[in-house]
């Protein structure tokens, strides 16, 4: 029985690696010969093909910005909510809870108007600015703050500290699991956030790697020359493939220990 | 912890410095003022064929940018903007447009005139005043012009300007013991040939009903009627007149009766992939794949008019220049000056030898390098002589959705839906869309 | 004193949150109010200012053969999708929990499909099912069957589109539920064996309704997600052949940015809004009361 279901286990995995396979398989194989012969050709026409190298940039910055804007949002928030009494607690706490429900890709038409009344159109700030505010990493960190024994506060508070102070050296340093889950859900998603970058951006100095890859697979031999859209695919997803199995121990054991119930 | 931070750090830098390394990404204007020196115009361009197109738009700016050209002292450059196929451009422009961010020129469909009327200037005065440009617009195909005028003023200029032809691949034909030379003429040839030329592994003929596909429809709409598929006002459309539904019929029995068409709905970029990999031996496209089928077929292949039903008729097709009304006059004049040096003849030949759109000016054809290129690759000038045959392409108010309706009707009936009930339908929608306009 | 402390507290407690408070006025709470507002006008190319219209766009609307066809289609969708992929992330944390050889590689095959952006996913998936030269019709013509033209039929192309979305969510919810079973307190299985209860009633009993929280949470994600579908669909089918791919959040980018129908654009947002509020609320009442909180 074992047996079986070890071997169940095989074929699901090799079909669960199949696309991929397929990729890599396209990726290296030469188009102008017959059957399969391995070149590196696609590779270096797809990078000479659009500015990838823009374009990571611009997804690094965007990434890394949000991330940025994201942890200081939710901790500052997330204690508030955790430690503090203070008037329409409540109702402020629902109101986050309605951007659980309510993603922003859905409100891509008011949202794009109010860009437009900011006057912010095909800016890096316009793609960050409505990923400033995390109602999912106030909600997670909440947990892992009340989850912190009151005591450490006090006994900080007898020492002195302000809030603040409070805030950076108990809380913070005791959160950091929840703050590496927050961390990899956050880069991940925005790098791959797609629909909202291609309609607020217009030029190549603004365009993240999601974006330049769908112009990129367009723009190419009638659109279906897969040999280089293959290969412009893997530039997008290697450095998130390295990423994952660099970590894929922290992510994994993060978030049994951010304790997502 | 450490270790990986330390590899980020490296991760980070790489791509720093690969994006340093990188061609330098075309620079924009940063807003509609020209500075004291120069003119930078913001060019929205769209590629709907295959091919390396835009190397060869930036080969042009390169060209233009050294030209020197100068309006009012001020040196005149050109940044292009690839903004995706038509329908993409099109958002892309609006999307512009309403943030305040205009482009200065843009390259769209010349039938995208009604659904961007009030955000572009007549271009009456900048002929008027300028003897080349009268010359130029004289130059045109007439058939050209069609699509860019209306309510007695010139709206546009065409740029890749096209008819839909039919390709054929001269190897399979000498194989199905057809004569390469004589490619089907009439719609029931097609049918008859197609069933020679369709066994395991290849297909007869194959239409696309994607992204254009509506322009194909046309095609075989105006061979099987006298007259055109809307009012030359654009506010109305003709979806369910009996010719109308002959025409989709005939699309869909190539599959569902005569088997010579692949089953389903075909994307318009798999349709040439499909011909240059020897999937299909015929199809109908617009000539602006023919380079990009000269360049990566091996095979011998022809191109010819498209076959005819109760008439011999193609629509036009392509993209005009389009000038925006939120820029200053100066710009403005400078983006004219842009578009007059692109279409100079030599120019426009030379752009139709990299592409297959068909030379706009007349007197591209009297050049050397037309003419030889023409001689040597005589399938170049099948779409030009079939400007004869072209009518206005479908151009209406609310483009954006009468193209939706007729796309939903074309796939429907390819997925099996009834000609009679979808096109009825479709004729319906479309009244309902364009009522506000009455 | 206490007053002002509690004036203090106030006063810290809102400037800590004034930063999220900002942009969720901006981005989230604005947004859907003028929504609601501009759904009452009419506003496409042929006005030139927004009319009021009251509730015409709704009536109009719910009358659009296209609008209620994404409608279905989303439902069909969220069924096709949610339960599937939920269901098959818990299978696979049960199966990459046991001890076996290839246990953390069959784990990075499940999860790899998480981290690739869905847009690449698309690509991947858009050569995989395209007609003769694509992976599956390869290997269709390789065993002898007829090829399939998988997105250019009404009748199959929402199906290959839910086939993609489980093979790339399964991988997220089965970590979730693999972090959950190993949170379970082994002495309640352990329990459970003794009373000698089958591995079947073991899972049923004890170790299922453990999982309630990961299954509401999962259940709730997949469900967000299958209104926020659209990356998909610019990609590779544009919402065709003939709407059959067609779903909510498409049809709002295409009114909003093809047709520049901002009146349609508007109603439809605020149904989408609508839904997402209902799904959650319903979510959190009905499972409310089975969740097992240690």
């Amino acid at each position: 029985m074992n047996r079986l279901i070890s071997i169940s286990t095989y074929i699901l995995a090799l079909l669960w690696a199949l696309p991929f396979l397929g990729i890599v398989y396209m990726a290296f194989k030469d188009a102008s010969e017959q059957g399969y012969s391995l070149t590196f050709r696609n590779f270096i026409d797809a990078w000479n093909a659009a500015p990838f190298g823009q374009y990571y940039l611009n997804t690094i910055i965007i990434v890394i910005a949000i991330l940025c804007v994201q942890l200081i949002t939710i901790t500052l928030a997330a204690y508030a909510f955790a430690r503090m009494n203070f008037v329409a607690k409540g109702f402020t706490f629902m109101l986050i809870l309605i951007q659980i429900m309510i993603p922003s890709d859905v409100l891509i038409f008011p949202n794009s108007n109010t860009i437009a009344q900011l006057g912010i159109y095909d800016t890096k700030l316009a793609i960050t600015i409505p990923y400033f505010i995390s109602a999912f990493g106030i909600f997670l960190l909440r947990q892992t703050f009340k989850g912190i024994p009151y005591e450490l506060e006090e006994a900080a508070k007898m020492e002195g500290c302000n809030r603040l102070q409070i805030i950076r050296n108990v809380y913070i340093p005791l959160a950091k699991p929840t703050y590496l889950a927050f961390g990899l859900i956050s880069v991940s998603t925005q790098w791959s956030n797609f629909l909202w970058p291609l309609i607020i951006t217009d030029s190549d100095e603004n365009r993240p790697l999601t974006v330049g890859l769908s112009m990129f697979a367009k723009a190419s031999d009638s659109g279906a020359q897969w040999g280089i859209v293959c290969a412009g695919t893997l530039f997008i997803i290697f450095p998130l493939l390295l990423a994952f199995l660099l970590f894929q121990k922290q992510f994994v054991s993060s978030f049994m220990q951010s304790g997502i119930k | 912890m450490k270790r990986i931070s330390i590899l980020l750090s490296v991760i980070v830098l790489m791509f720093g410095i690969l994006a340093g390394c990188s061609s330098s990404a075309s620079e924009r204007s940063g807003d509609a003022d020209s500075n004291s020196e120069t003119i930078d115009l913001t060019w929205y361009y769209p590629v709907n064929v295959g091919g390396a197109i835009t190397e060869v738009i930036d080969q042009y700016a390169k060209d233009f940018n050294h030209a020197g050209i100068k309006v009012n002292g001020k040196k005149v450059s050109v940044t292009p903007v690839y903004s995706g196929n038509y329908d993409e451009t099109m958002t892309k422009v609006q999307t512009a447009i309403k943030n305040g961010k205009s482009p200065d020129l843009s390259v769209q469909l010349s039938v995208d005139l009604f659904q961007i009327k009030n955000s572009i200037i007549p271009l009456d005065d900048f002929i008027k005043n300028d003897s080349e440009a009268q010359e130029m617009v004289d130059d045109f195909f007439p058939g050209f012009m069609k699509n860019a005028q209306t309510d007695g003023k010139t709206w546009s200029i065409p740029f890749q300007r096209s008819t839909v032809i039919l390709y054929y691949n001269k190897d399979m034909f000498k194989e199905a013991g057809l004569d390469p030379e004589a490619p089907p003429t009439t719609w029931e040839e097609v049918i008859e040939y197609g069933k020679k030329l369709t066994k395991k592994g290849q297909w007869g003929i194959e239409l696309p009903a994607t992204v254009s596909g509506y322009w194909i429809y046309q095609a075989l709409y105006l061979q099987n009627s006298e007259s055109n598929m809307m009012s030359d006002d654009g506010k109305e459309v003709y979806l369910n007149t009996d010719e109308a539904k002959e025409a989709l019929q005939y699309w869909v029995d190539l599959n569902n009766k005569h088997k010579i068409m692949p089953e389903g709905v075909l994307d318009w970029s798999t349709v040439p992939t499909d011909f240059i990999e020897g999937k299909t031996a015929m199809m109908l496209s617009t000539t602006g794949n023919l380079t990009n089928v000269k360049n990566n077929a091996n095979f011998d292949f022809g191109v010819a008019f498209l076959p005819g039903n109760k008439r011999v008729a193609t629509p036009t097709g392509g993209g005009n220049f389009y000038i925006f009304k939120d820029t200053s006059e100066e710009r403005q004049q400078a983006a004219f000056e842009f578009i007059k040096w692109i279409t100079e003849p030599t120019r426009a030949a030379e752009w139709s030898m990299n592409t297959g759109y068909i030379a706009t000016r007349q007197s591209s054809y009297e050049t050397e390098a037309l003419k030889e290129y023409v001689g040597a690759f005589p399938q170049a000038k099948v779409a030009m002589e079939q400007i004869e045959f072209a009518n206005k392409e479908i151009s209406v108010y609310e483009q954006g959705k009468i193209q939706k309706i007729i796309h939903d009707a074309l796939q429907a009936a390819i997925n099996g839906a009834d000609v009679n009930e979808t096109l009825d339908k479709a004729q319906a929608e479309a009244e309902a869309t364009l009522k506000a306009y009455q | 004193m206490r007053r002002s402390n509690i004036v203090k507290e106030n006063l810290t407690a809102w400037v800590f949150l004034l930063p999220s408070l900002i942009f969720l006025v901006m981005f989230t709470l604005y947004p859907i109010l003028s929504t609601f507002i501009s759904s009452f006008y009419k506003s496409d190319l042929s006005t030139i200012e927004p009319i009021f219209i009251g509730f015409d766009n709704y009536t109009i609307m719910m009358k659009d053969e296209v609008f209620r066809k994404a409608f279905i289609n989303n439902v069909w969708f969220t069924i096709g999708t949610v339960p599937t992929s939920v269901c098959l992330g818990l299978l696979l944390a049960i199966l990459v929990n046991r001890t076996f050889v290839g246990k953390a590689l069959s784990r990075v095959f499940f999860f790899y499909p998480v981290v690739i952006p869905m847009v690449a996913v698309s690509f991947i998936w858009l050569f995989f099912y395209t007609p003769d030269y694509g992976m599956i019709n390869s290997i269709l013509k390789l065993i002898g069957f007829e090829e399939l033209n998988l997105l250019g039929n009404s009748d199959t192309a929402l199906l290959s589109i839910i086939m993609m979305v489980i093979w790339k969510e399964a991988g997220f919810f089965m970590i979730f539920y693999l972090a959950a079973l190993q949170n379970i307190p082994k002495d309640l299985i352990e329990a459970a064996r003794m009373d000698g209860a089958s591995k079947w009633r073991q899972f049923r009993s004890v170790i299922f309704p453990l999982l309630m929280p990961t299954t509401l949470f999962s259940t709730i994600i997949a469900t967000t997600n299958a209104f926020k579908t659209v990356d998909q669909l610019v990609v590779m089918t544009q919402g065709g052949p003939n709407n059959a791919s067609n779903l909510l959040l498409y049809y709002i980018y295409e009114n909003t940015f093809r047709f520049m129908d901002y009146g349609r654009a508007a109603t439809v947002t605020v149904i989408v809004l609508m839904i997402m509020v209902s799904i959650a609320a319903i979510q959190f009442f009905t499972t409310d009361k089975k969740i097992h909180y240690s």
